[in-house]
């Protein structure tokens, strides 16, 4: 079962003290997100914009009651820092950190599976309940409190959609970034499933991009009923060429799979609505709700 | 990052996975000086990292000494898929009864290492897969469980193997998958895998090395150089050099962005408007001014740009720096293109400011900034 983050979330920082951890925490908690403490081995007993640090969650959780964890440790680091937080049950556990092995991430995602804990990422801009809580990178001058679920594997490309739907007067509910990398733990389905049972959310903005197949097995689930509410869609990386990574690890078209024209097409025949320009996915569900 | 194919098998022997005796030369007279004491027919091969070679008459038979000079002359120094050749493989002609496929892969689906396995070896398994599907075992890795010896002799089994032969073809696909795991394999293949009278010999081999894992590899980092020949152009290697994220296109319209999602989405709104990119870079997240001052040079300098067109969405990356960057690479390489830019978020306002005063408009939306961009450069 996917679980997300609300305004009672208690969340602790893992690479609390580097540069983006320090400065995405202030960011976060001024957004109101409860973070509760901090990690960085060598370094506990001090404290980062009045959060206390400690060496390790084990430590943390014994003077703190903490849910969720979010990860901004380099990618040599990563693979033990998340495991440390998948020990902790922690839950869902957001992976910012880019450039992560796929091996690491395959090993992560089956051992949170174990304990039926959500990762989200790697490599993504994190989650966000509008107007509660954030864990993760994403500017929080683009999101009103409304009824648009958004669901991305980019950054900035959400952000840019998230800013028109949010013009166009919907706003959202929950957003979250599924990462840019081959392997992550959340794919479009699980979180299809969750937005169809969220009483607040009306509809989906749905932001995919060239290789896999993962848009298109969203499609599948659409069109079988799996998600009933409208949906729209814009799908990066027309312009790309095939066997050339496009910025992610994961963008890379193979032979002819996981082009973008393949992914909209199915996105086509399963109803929903695709945009041409990053601009239309409000249009079109603005038109649909 | 890409192997060659004798870096390949010296992992794989490594390994213990067997391979063909063999030696890598850079002459024809070393070709032949191999051949001499092996005192065997041979095959010489081309070293390119590209598919196709076979076709592409860069691998070649040859009986004897002599024979092996001749055909070594005219490999070497062939250009295959734009790549000229300048090492070649000599080895050992092996009496192939049958050629089977073993390959290691990630499947992003079920996140897990895939293992995939055919009898009909030789042709490319998306080939095999598309005609003849029933022909593949496919074994999905449990992350946990981890791969033994009783999943590979299950695959095995399956192809049909008995004996001892089945031992030993168990052995080769542990083994295989022992490489994708020790080395951070993307991919790895033998392809065809020779059934000889007495075992079995990998006859070609493909190890695709996960980028994000290569600090890992340090003894690849020499090797790394070769392995972006086939992939890079030119202009891309330079970019990687200067720590760019760049891909080049064959249009007249410079894309700076940030982010993959919306540079990618930058380029396809260029085209929709009916104009060509001549590039994608992706300036990642939180880039400095110095970082965009870098990426600005790089596309103002190529003399195919016409018009530049530069879309930031602030989050951590910050509107005035971009202007800074902007303004600063315009003044060192005196270069005068048109510029189209679009920002929004982080320091807007002091960034349109920054470029105002230079003389440079900002846009609103990108669709906008398209179409404008395309004018510039003379398109639709």
């Amino acid at each position: 079962m996917v679980k997300l983050i609300d305004k009672n979330t208690r969340a602790i920082v893992q690479g609390i003290t580097g540069t983006q951890g320090r400065f995405h925490t202030k960011l976060m908690i001024e957004y109101g997100t409860k973070i509760v403490a901090g990690t960085a081995p060598g370094r506990g007993g001090q404290e980062v914009e009045g959060v206390p640090v400690y060496d390790t969650i084990a430590e943390a959780v014994r003077s703190h009651e903490v849910d969720a964890s979010i990860i901004y440790v380099p990618a040599p680091a990563a693979l033990d820092a998340a495991l440390e937080a998948v020990e902790a049950e922690l839950n869902p556990i957001v992976v910012i950190t880019e450039g992560i092995p796929v091996r690491d991430s395959i090993e992560l995602v089956a051992k949170a599976q174990r304990k039926d804990i959500t990762v989200v990422g790697p490599n993504t801009p994190g989650l966000i309940k509008v107007g509660e809580s954030k864990l993760g990178i994403m500017p929080a001058q683009v999101f009103k409190e409304g009824r648009i679920g958004v669901i991305s594997r980019s950054g900035t490309l959400f952000y840019e959609i998230a800013a028109h739907v949010t013009r166009a007067g919907l706003g959202e509910s929950s957003c979250v970034g599924l990462g840019g990398d081959p392997v992550v733990g959340l794919d479009y389905i699980e979180m299809l499933e969750w937005f169809e049972r969220d009483r607040q959310t009306k509809g989906v903005a749905l932001i995919g991009e060239i290789g896999g197949d993962a848009e298109e097995r969203a499609a599948l689930f659409i069109a079988d009923g799996g998600f009933t509410k409208p949906v729209a869609a814009y799908i990066a990386g027309r312009a790309a060429v095939p066997g050339k990574r496009m910025g992610h690890a994961g963008a890379i078209i193979m032979g002819s799979s996981g082009t973008a024209e393949s992914k909209m097409n199915a996105l086509r025949r399963a109803g929903v609505r695709v945009g041409e320009q990053p601009g239309d996915v409000a249009g079109h569900l603005r038109e649909m709700l | 990052m890409k192997l060659l194919e004798y870096e390949a098998k010296e992992v794989f022997r490594r390994y213990g996975i067997p391979t063909a005796q063999g030696a890598v030369v850079t002459s024809p007279e070393a070709a032949r000086e191999f051949a001499e004491r092996l005192g065997r027919p041979v095959v010489v091969k081309a070293q390119v990292a590209v598919g196709g070679r076979g076709k592409a008459g860069g691998i070649k038979p040859a009986e004897t000494p002599a024979e092996t000079y001749d055909v070594a002359s005219v490999i070497l120094g062939m250009t295959i898929k734009g790549l000229e050749v300048k090492k070649v493989l000599v080895e050992e002609k092996i009496a192939i009864g049958h050629e089977l496929y073993v390959g290691v892969t990630v499947d992003r689906r079920s996140r897990r290492y895939v293992v995939l396995a055919s009898s009909a070896g030789g042709m490319e398994i998306e080939e095999v897969a598309a005609k003849t599907p029933e022909k593949i075992v496919r074994h999905d890795v449990d992350p946990i469980d981890g791969f033994r010896i009783h999943h590979a002799l299950g695959v095995a089994k399956s192809l049909g193997y008995t004996g001892k032969k089945l031992t030993q073809l168990a052995a080769v696909i542990l083994r295989l998958t022992e490489v994708a795991h020790g080395m951070d394999a993307e991919l790895t293949e033998i392809n065809p895998l020779a059934e000889l009278e007495d075992g079995f010999v990998a006859a070609d081999a493909r190890l695709n090395v996960d980028d994000n894992a290569l600090y890992r590899h340090r003894e690849l980092e020499e090797k790394l150089l070769n392995s972006f020949q086939g992939e890079l152009t030119p202009r891309e290697m330079e970019a990687r050099a200067q720590d760019l994220t760049y891909v080049e296109l064959d249009g007249d319209i410079g894309i700076i962005g940030n982010g993959a999602g919306l540079t990618m989405a930058t380029l396809d709104t260029v085209m929709l408007n009916g104009g060509k990119a001549g590039n994608f870079l992706d300036l990642g997240g939180g880039a400095s001014p110095d970082q965009i001052e870098k990426a600005v040079e790089f596309v103002l300098s190529d003399k195919r740009i016409k018009a530049l067109f530069v879309n930031v969405l602030g989050g951590i990356t910050r509107c005035d720096d971009t202007a800074k960057g902007i303004v600063t690479a315009r003044e060192k390489t005196g270069v005068r293109k048109p510029f189209v830019v679009r920002m929004m978020g982080t320091n807007e306002e002091e960034g349109r400011r920054i470029l105002k005063e230079a003389g440079i408009d900002t846009l609103d939306t990108m669709e906008e900034a398209a179409r404008q961009v395309v004018r510039l450069a003379g398109g639709a």
